[in-house]
């Protein structure tokens, strides 16, 4: 993670030229499928997550965004269908199992330790130890240097304790925290939800970072606005059902929405989805 | 944005500082300002005033660390010097700090439950389980050696701690009722002890004036091995103080200016010496009787042993995470329910080196020992010394400042000639005024929660 990988510029480099498939997707998803009892939770879905990038996961509420983020965490095993990480097949049993991949979820309560400062936070059940002890020195500048990384500049003091953070502070230790993991996938569920309009900023500016250093971000988001400013690819859920996917580029704020709603848009501006019209059958949501 | 030669600079210009309200770039001071909330002194400043300025800061924004029990002392002690001119003496003195060793050892065995969110109900009665357990081995017909009754006395309060929590982390049960379970448990375990053993009459056992045991409490170091000992212990204590800030400077971190530092170090020592020099005045009135009294250094190396437990070790740390945020450490790899186990565990050998204390100090141990009391006096050396309620926060040093605050006041009512009535009377005002400035000024600061 010390190497500067030179893929920073994504954001632009997917809008001139829309090479996604290019390289293998660290993560594939292929006919995953998941009930709840009578409930389809998800439909055979297709779904490829490429590293370096942001795919934002756009749907309402009900759509499936959760299942699927913790199908791929490792929370739930899906019904049929498989994932491949790095071009193989995997079984992800628990999350545990995610972990030691290098997924990472960053769920909306954060999990952070008010009591704990950022550095502590950050090490949480990796600490780096010295003659037994916690060694706070080399904790520290790791910390420092990962916030460096990130261009997290507005804490005063990294030995602050995580509560007298402001939220979009807070969602910077997160982050950072993941990314102390080696994480090569970070899943964010609404990073920006609790935000004002300069945290959330801040916010979207660090998960550009973070793919800019060669991680793939998958984003949960409501907001059109955020999933706009901050995603390379989008792919959009509705009842269960991947409706749409691909470059940002394809779509717009309009046509995003009449898939969230619709599943279908009269004016997709890209032909590469294939909107399926049997879709418009409620699913016992 | 994604320049990706320079992303330090350009980005930093780009980000704006995480609160709402300041729209332009504010000013150094002003953003200092706003993030200084409840950040530690230490870290902030780079010179002495720096550090009162922030040190200050922190005060009024709730974090009020030490200072309230600080100041509750020594009001404590001024009104009980001008009412009694004996409480400021060093026959008193002495006493006083035996009397405190009790309260101390039971909040610090308190603090680890307190801290990991939960209530042990159980130590005083646990204590007095490990205080039978270590003064029927002493005697006929088992007569081990004492240090051997001693190691067996503490395995057995770690056994029921480790059962406790067990039956807490595994079947989920919460801890109040099972160690209210405890309380009533192991005073009938102590009272079955006392009946089997025919050495008890009257459910009491004495201790062997001679033995180690007894002299914990009841012999002091002379006068030249309390200052040797002294002078080891500050020697250590200024040596790992300026190396380790000399370390964090060396590797570029902040580090607690040089003056405070010093001042920190001359303060404990003044302490340490004003401490060994009263203990060794003469105390005795018709022999010579002078010395630190061996339960002095005992206590202060448990209490050193938990602080470096709690805040140098990874248990320590995930004592604290989960004490905060059980989640946050499930998610993080931490073994929870094996921490939390080992938490109550350390609760209870805690409390059984009270026992041992309490057994040293009367010379004996009887089924009277009231365990019900103790424990509520531990839970508020540990509140009032600065220990939450509500998890996550409180230190061994905490018990410290409450269980000498709380002797004080046992001490200095009791040369009032105060009854027992009047004894918990004044605690427990203590014990509510103690939380109350502490909730006062907690809700004040933007500190926020307990």
């Amino acid at each position: 993670m010390s190497t500067d990988q030179h893929t920073a510029d994504t954001g632009e480099a997917a809008a001139a030229a829309p090479s996604p498939e290019a390289p293998a997707p660290l993560v594939a998803l292929r006919g995953v499928t998941k009930t709840f009892g009578p409930v389809q939770a998800l439909t055979d879905v297709d779904l490829d997550v490429p590293v370096g990038a942001v795919t934002a996961l756009a749907g309402d509420n009900g759509a499936g965004k959760s299942v699927l983020i913790k199908t791929v965490a490792g929370l739930w095993q899906p019904d049929a269908g498989e994932i491949r990480w790095e071009g193989r097949p995997v079984r992800l049993r628990s999350p545990r199992q995610a972990e030691d991949l290098g997924i990472t979820t960053i769920y909306q309560d954060l999990a952070l330790c008010d009591n704990l400062d950022i550095v502590q936070n950050m090490f949480l059940g990796r600490e780096i130890l010295r003659h037994g002890l916690l060694d706070e020195v080399v904790m520290e500048q790791d910390a420092r240097r990962t916030l460096q990384e990130l261009s997290v500049t507005s804490v005063l003091s990294i030995r602050q304790p995580v509560l007298s953070l402001s939220g979009g502070q807070r969602q910077s230790v997160a982050v950072a925290k993941a990314l102390m993991t080696n994480s090569k996938l970070v899943i964010m569920d609404e990073p920006t939800a609790a935000l004002g309009v300069s945290q959330t900023r801040t916010v979207l500016e660090l998960i550009r970072r973070l793919a800019g250093r060669g991680v793939a971000v998958i984003v949960i988001s409501h907001n059109i606005n955020d999933v706009f400013s901050v995603a390379d690819r989008i792919a959009i859920l509705r009842l269960g059902r991947l409706v749409a996917s691909g470059p940002l580029a394809e779509f717009d704020p309009q046509t995003v929405v009449e898939y969230m709603t619709l599943g279908s848009s009269a004016r997709a501006t890209a032909g590469r989805t294939q909107p399926p019209a049997a879709v418009q059958e409620a699913h016992g949501e | 944005m994604s320049e990706p030669g320079s992303p330090a600079t350009s980005v930093a210009e780009s980000t704006p500082p995480a609160d709402e309200a300041t729209t332009a770039q504010p000013p150094a001071s002003e953003e200092a300002e706003l993030a200084a909330v409840a950040a530690a002194p230490e870290v902030l400043a780079s010179s002495l005033s720096e550090y009162l300025r922030a040190w200050r800061q922190r005060i009024r924004t709730g974090d009020s660390g030490a200072l309230p029990i600080v100041v509750g002392l020594i009001v404590v002690g001024a009104f009980f010097q001008i009412e009694r001119s004996e409480f400021l003496t060093a026959p008193n003195i002495v006493n006083l700090l035996v009397q405190a060793a009790i309260f101390v050892l039971f909040g610090a065995a308190e603090v680890f439950a307190l801290v990991l969110s939960e209530i042990d109900l159980s130590i005083g009665y646990v204590a007095g389980v490990a205080a039978f357990t270590i003064a029927e081995l002493m005697t006929t017909p088992v007569n081990f050696p004492w240090w051997l009754a001693i190691l067996c006395g503490f395995a057995v309060a770690a056994t029921i701690g480790t059962l406790q929590g067990t039956l807490i982390t595994r079947l989920r049960l919460p801890s109040f009722v099972v160690t209210l379970g405890g309380l009533l448990l192991w005073e009938g375990v102590m009272l079955e002890l006392a009946t089997i053993d025919k050495a008890a009459v009257g459910g009491v056992l004495s201790i062997n004036p001679a033995s180690p045991v007894y002299e914990l409490v009841n012999a002091n170091m002379s006068p030249a091995v309390g200052w040797a000992v002294l002078a080891a212990a500050l020697g250590l204590f200024a040596a790992l103080t300026l190396t380790r800030a000399a370390r964090r400077r060396a590797k570029g971190l902040s580090a607690p200016p040089l003056s405070i530092t010093l001042l920190t170090i001359a303060i404990t020592a003044i302490a340490g010496v004003a401490l060994v020099y009263v203990c060794n005045l003469n105390r005795g009135v018709l022999i010579t009787l002078r010395g630190v009294p061996w339960v002095v250094p005992f206590v202060a190396i448990v209490l050193l042993a938990w602080t470096v437990l709690l805040g140098r070790t990874r248990l320590g740390r995930y004592i604290y995470a989960i004490g905060a945020n059980p989640e946050a450490a499930r998610r993080a790899g931490v073994n929870v329910a094996r921490v939390r186990t080992l938490g109550f565990m350390l609760c209870a050998l805690t409390a059984g080196m009270a026992g041992l204390v309490y057994e040293s100090r009367l010379g004996s141990i009887s089924t009277d020992i009231d365990g019900g009391s103790l424990v509520l006096y531990a839970v508020a050396a540990a509140v009032i010394g600065g220990a939450s309620l509500f998890g996550g926060r409180g230190k061994p040093l905490h018990a410290l400042l409450g269980g000498v605050l709380i002797a004080a006041v046992f001490n200095g009512l009791g040369l009032m000639g105060i009854n027992a009535a009047g004894q918990d009377i004044a605690t427990a005002i203590v014990l509510v005024v103690a939380a109350t400035v502490d909730s006062t000024l907690r809700r004040r600061g933007s500190a926020g929660a307990p």
